[in-house]
C-alpha cells in the first residue's frame, strides 16, 4: 500500500468549499473540514448556524450548491448510495416509526440494510441498549431518553463506519446524556468515527476535536485546548457585589468583548488584554468585588465567537 | 420587580368567549392562506366540477354507437338505416357481415346497439311477409338503452312511411324486433352492482396510498428513511403491495355480496375477473401513490383524491351513460381507470366477456398504471432539497 493510500484511509470526512442556499438565503458558506477516522468530532454553533444542513450534505440528503468532498472515501455528490450504506444518521427530531414497537423498528432497519438475521440483530441491539422488557412497547410511548437510545441503536445497527448525530441529546436528562456519551466513546474506541452536533459545552469537552460554525461559516476547529488557545482571550472572573449592574455597566466599553454572568459570578473577557485591563482598572479597586484572572472556558470562547460572527455576517 | 395582583390573565375579560374564538379564527385563516394548493382547491373544486359535469352529463343520450350486420345490401336496407340515424339516437360506427364479429362488438361494449338486416329482407317486404328487423341493445345500462329502444317503434315507422311511401303505421310492412341483451328485465341493479365494485375500490384504494408518502413527511420519518439505502421504486412497491391484498379482499366481498344478495350473475370467468380486478386495484393504488408524491400534506392528499374521485363516478359510465357524453368528456373518461374497469366488470359479470373482448380496456388500465408509476418514481424526492 502506498503512503497516500494509507493517508486517505485515515480520513473519514474531507470536504472543501461546501455551500448551500435555501430560497436565496445562504445557510452554509464555503465550508471546509477534515475529520480523522476513529475520532469523536464535535460540531458546535448556535441554532440556525448550518450544522444540520452540513450533516445532511455529508450523507447525501442534500445536494451542495458548490463544493466537493468525500465521506468514507466516496464522493458526496455521486456516491450517495454507497455512503448511505456505511453511515448511520441520527436525526435531530425522532424519526423512527412511533406506531411500531421497539423491536419492529429495529427489524425494519435491519431488513433495509439487507441483514440476514433481522430479528436476531434487532434482539441483540435491544439487549445492548438495555431495552429488555420494552421490545414490544411502541416507540411513540417511550420517554425522551429511551427514544434517543433507540434512535442511536437504529443507526448503529447496520454496523456503520461513520455516525452522524444531529443534536442527539437535546431534551435528555443529565444521567441519560452521560450514558449516551459513554456509549459513543465505547464505539469510537472500536474504530467508529462520530460527528456529533451539540449545544452543550460539557459535551463539546468530551469530543476529541471540535469545530465551531456560525451563520454558515466555520470559524474555528481543533482540539478543545487548541480552540481555547486560538481565541487569545483574557478572562476575569468577578464575584461579590451587584454582578448584574456591573455586567450592564461594562458591556460595550473598550476592550470588553464579553461580560456574561455565570450564577453568582461574572466572566469578563476581551481579546485586547491591554484595553481590557485599562477599562476594568477603576472597578478593581472596589471593595465589594473580587477580581481574579482565569483561564477562559470553552463557553466563553464560543459566546465571544458568536457575538463576533454576528457583527461580521449579519 | 414586584408582581402585581391584576395580572392580565387573572382579570375577567369582556367577551372572552368571542375573543378566544376570534383568535382561533384568525389563526385558521392564516394557515389556510399559506397552504397554496388547498387555497386553489377552494375555487377549483366547485367551479371546475360544476362546469365539467354540467356540460358532460346527459341522461337521455343520443348518437349512441351502433353496429350494422348487413346480410343484404339493398336500397330498402340503406333507407332504413338512414331513417334510424335520423332519429339522432343511433350513430352507425361499424358495418359488419358476420354474426360473430357483430356479437363481439356488443360484448366488448364497443357499440351499444346492433341492427341486423336479414337476408332476403327487401324481397320479404315486397311480398308482404312482414320480415323482422332485429335491433339488439346492450341493456347492461338500462338508462342508455332504454330511451333509444322506446322511440324505436313509432319514430322509425313514421320515418319509413315518409321515406318510402309504403304502408302506414297501423299496418307496417315489417316488424322491428328489439332485443335487450344481457339484462332483459332492464334491472338497474344488474348495472349498478358491478359498477359499485369499481367505485368503492377507487375510493378506498386512492385514500390508502394518497396519504402514504405525506404521512412519512409529516411525521418526520422521511428524513431517516431517505438516509437509508432504499430506492424510490422499492419504497413504492413496498407501499403498494400490501393494499393490493386489501383491495382484493374488498373486491371479493363486494362481488360476493352482489352475487348472493342482489342476484347479479357472473357469466364470465371468475379467474379473469379476479385478475383484471387486481390490475384495476393496482392502478388505483399507483394513482393514489402518485398524488402522495405531489402534495405537501395530508389535507391536500384528501382533496386531490376527491378531485379524482368525483369525475371517476360521474364520467366513467357508472352513473350516466358514457356514450351520451360529449366527445371531450369521453376523452376525460378514457383517462380514468374506473371507466375501463366498469366496462370490464360489467362485460365479465353480465355478458360473459373473455379477455379477447376486453383487450382494449385491459391495455388501457395497464398503460394508466405504468404512467402513474413512472410519474410517482420520478416525483419521489430522494433528497430533502
Amino acid at each position: 500500500m502506498s503512503q497516500a493510500a494509507v493517508k486517505t484511509s485515515d480520513i473519514a470526512i474531507e470536504v472543501s468549499g461546501l455551500s448551500k442556499s435555501f430560497k436565496g438565503r445562504e445557510v452554509v458558506h464555503d465550508l471546509s473540514m477534515t475529520v480523522k477516522r476513529g475520532l469523536i468530532y464535535g460540531f458546535l454553533g448556535p441554532n440556525g448556524s448550518g450544522k444540520t444542513t452540513t450533516i445532511r450534505m455529508l450523507c447525501g440528503l442534500l445536494t451542495p450548491d458548490s463544493g466537493e468532498g468525500t465521506c468514507l472515501g466516496y464522493d458526496i455528490r455521486r456516491d450517495a448510495d454507497k455512503i448511505k450504506r456505511r453511515v448511520g444518521y441520527m436525526t435531530q427530531r425522532f424519526s423512527l416509526y412511533q406506531d411500531l414497537s421497539v423491536r419492529e423498528n429495529l427489524e425494519f432497519v435491519a431488513r433495509l440494510y439487507g441483514m440476514r438475521d433481522a430479528r436476531g440483530a434487532a434482539l441483540a441491539m435491544i439487549r445492548r441498549l438495555g431495552l429488555n422488557g420494552r421490545e414490544e412497547q411502541l416507540a411513540g410511548e417511550l420517554s425522551g431518553g429511551w427514544k434517543q437510545r433507540l434512535a442511536l441503536g437504529a443507526c448503529t445497527l447496520p454496523n456503520p463506519q461513520l455516525l452522524l448525530l444531529d443534536e442527539p441529546t437535546a431534551g435528555v436528562d443529565p444521567k441519560a446524556r452521560r450514558e449516551f456519551w459513554n456509549e459513543i466513546h465505547a464505539m469510537a474506541a472500536d474504530g467508529l468515527t462520530v460527528l456529533v452536533s451539540t449545544h452543550y459545552m460539557d459535551e463539546a469537552e468530551r469530543c476529541h476535536e471540535i469545530a465551531y460554525i456560525a451563520y454558515g461559516h466555520l470559524l474555528v476547529h481543533g482540539t478543545v485546548e487548541e480552540v481555547i488557545a486560538k481565541s487569545a482571550l483574557t478572562t476575569y472572573t468577578v464575584t461579590g457585589g451587584d454582578i448584574n449592574g456591573l455586567s450592564a455597566e461594562l458591556a460595550g466599553k473598550p476592550g470588553i468583548d464579553m461580560a456574561a454572568p455565570f450564577g453568582t459570578s461574572l466572566h469578563v473577557s476581551g481579546r485586547d488584554k491591554a484595553a481590557l485591563e485599562a477599562t476594568i482598572a477603576p472597578y478593581r479597586g472596589r471593595g465589594d468585588l473580587h477580581w481574579q484572572q482565569s483561564e477562559p472556558s470553552l463557553e466563553d470562547v464560543f459566546i465571544e465567537l458568536m457575538s463576533r460572527s454576528k457583527d461580521n455576517f449579519q | 420587580m414586584s408582581v402585581t395582583d391584576d395580572h392580565p390573565a387573572e382579570r375577567e375579560m369582556p367577551f372572552g368567549f368571542w375573543r378566544r374564538s376570534y383568535a382561533m379564527l384568525v389563526k385558521e385563516f392564516i394557515q389556510l392562506r399559506r397552504d397554496r394548493i388547498s387555497f386553489a382547491m377552494i375555487v377549483m373544486i366547485p367551479v371546475m366540477q360544476l362546469l365539467l359535469f354540467g356540460y358532460a352529463i346527459n341522461t337521455t343520450p343520443r348518437h349512441l354507437p351502433t353496429a350494422v350486420l348487413m346480410q343484404e345490401d339493398s336500397d330498402l336496407a340503406r333507407s332504413i338505416l338512414k331513417a334510424l340515424e335520423n332519429t339522432a339516437y343511433f350513430r352507425f360506427t361499424q358495418e359488419v357481415h358476420d354474426v360473430d364479429t357483430f356479437n363481439n362488438l356488443l360484448k366488448s361494449g364497443k357499440v351499444l346497439f346492433g341492427v341486423e338486416i336479414p337476408r332476403g329482407f327487401e324481397r320479404g317486404v315486397r311480398r308482404g311477409d312482414r320480415p323482422a328487423l332485429l335491433v339488439a341493445a346492450d341493456a347492461t345500462d338500462p338508462v342508455a338503452a332504454g330511451s333509444a329502444l322506446g322511440v324505436l317503434g313509432p319514430i322509425v315507422q313514421t320515418a319509413l312511411a315518409h321515406d318510402l311511401f309504403i304502408g302506414s303505421p297501423p299496418d307496417p310492412p315489417f316488424e322491428i324486433r328489439a332485443h335487450a341483451r344481457y339484462n332483459p328485465a332492464a334491472s338497474s341493479r344488474l348495472n349498478i352492482v358491478p359498477g359499485l365494485v369499481g367505485t368503492i375500490l377507487t375510493m378506498t384504494m386512492l385514500i390508502f396510498t394518497a396519504l402514504s408518502v405525506t404521512r412519512e413527511i409529516e411525521r418526520g420519518t422521511m428524513e431517516s428513511l431517505l438516509s437509508m439505502p432504499i430506492t424510490p421504486v422499492e419504497v413504492m412497491i413496498g407501499k403498494i403491495l400490501p393494499y393490493v391484498l386489501v383491495g382484493f379482499i374488498q373486491a371479493s366481498l363486494i362481488i360476493g355480496i352482489g352475487a348472493l344478495l342482489f342476484g347479479v350473475p357472473i357469466e364470465g370467468s371468475l379467474t379473469l375477473l379476479a385478475l383484471l380486478s387486481t390490475l384495476f386495484i393496482t392502478t388505483n393504488l399507483a394513482v393514489g401513490y402518485t398524488f402522495s408524491t405531489i402534495v405537501q400534506n395530508q389535507l391536500q392528499a384528501m382533496q386531490m383524491s376527491m378531485m379524482f374521485f368525483l369525475p371517476s363516478i360521474l364520467l366513467s359510465g357508472f352513473m350516466f351513460p358514457f356514450a351520451g357524453m360529449p366527445v371531450w368528456a369521453q376523452y376525460i373518461g378514457e383517462a380514468l381507470p374506473l371507466t375501463h374497469y366498469i366496462r370490464i366488470v360489467r362485460a365479465i359479470m353480465l355478458k360473459g366477456a373473455t379477455l379477447q373482448n376486453l383487450q382494449y380496456d385491459t391495455l388501457a388500465l395497464l398503460a394508466l398504471m405504468l404512467v402513474a408509476m413512472v410519474i410517482a418514481v420520478t416525483r419521489f424526492r430522494r433528497t430533502l432539497d
